[in-house]
């Protein structure tokens, strides 16, 4: 896919953040990003049919 | 055959161990306590969804060979299948993990289930290294070198060969999933048995109406 590609390039070395003692990709750091916002929609999003209990 | 008699032969002290520990109605429940009706109570069985599409695929791939997995089409499309699969176990399996810790799932009676869960993560974490390292390429490569050095330095260098493929593979395919399935078959018999684990309770306020309270404990 030449477009998804160009938008990711996976066959350059990765992006890294570095900060003091801390040092992660940018991957990493986007997929833990993803898990905190999945972790917070799982509690704040409401469950389908959950109103119809008695 | 009498329950005196089934008690003597070791067939008849196993099945009525298992099934005084284990009824049939709390092995096989149809229906859960209203609090399970969460989306933060999906994600354990998310991970055992994504843990087949991982074993399945890696049945596939095992039974084809690297040759298969590297060169041919469909052979990358399983590759990428399982690669991808584990990427969703593990995040899954992160997301399962915080909203158990912070749920205290280890209450009640429930320790065993946490610790086999926890353990479960571990070897999970084993089987993935195995698995990058059976990947037949510059990437496998690369991962042996950088952990070789960490494994010799923690004197288990002589029994965990990064660089020695068959080992490696023998641990990723047989091994280390057998390890996972059974924790896993484990971990789900002890949540059937204890019960999924309740919300900590709601802080009760001081003069609340009794009417707002009702309504809160729905």
């Amino acid at each position: 896919m030449p477009g998804f590609a160009s938008l990711i390039d996976l066959n350059s070395p990765a992006h890294y953040v570095h900060w003091h003692f801390f040092q992660m990709s940018v991957a990493n750091i986007l997929v833990i990003a993803l898990m905190i916002l999945v972790f917070i929609a799982a509690i704040l999003l409401p469950f389908p049919g959950r109103g119809r209990e008695s | 055959m009498s329950t005196e008699q089934a008690s003597r032969s070791w067939t008849g002290w196993i099945r009525q161990r298992a099934v005084r520990a284990l009824p049939p109605e709390k092995l096989l429940p149809d229906r859960q306590p209203a609090y399970v009706a969460s989306w933060i109570y999906v994600f354990g069985v998310a991970t055992i969804a994504a843990l087949i599409v991982i074993v399945a695929s890696g049945v596939i791939l095992g039974l084809k060979g690297p040759a298969w997995w590297h060169v041919s089409s469909v052979g990358r499309f399983f590759n990428s299948v399982h690669l991808w699969a584990v990427e969703v176990f593990f995040f899954v399996m992160v997301v399962h993990l915080w909203g158990k810790f912070f749920m205290g799932a280890w209450r009640g009676g429930r320790s065993r289930t946490w610790v086999t869960g926890a353990v479960i993560f571990l070897v999970a974490i084993g089987t993935a290294f195995t698995g990058y390292l059976s990947q037949q390429n510059f990437d496998s490569q690369w991962i042996a070198s950088e952990g070789k050095d960490g494994l010799n330095a923690v004197g288990v260098g002589a029994y965990f060969n990064v660089a020695d493929f068959g080992q490696m593979y023998t641990f990723h395919i047989f091994l280390l999933p057998a390890v996972v399935v059974a924790l896993v078959v484990w971990h789900v018999l002890l949540v059937r048995r204890h019960g999924v684990v309740p919300p900590y309770p709601a802080r009760r306020r001081e003069a609340a109406p009794a009417t707002d309270q009702g309504a809160r404990s729905k």
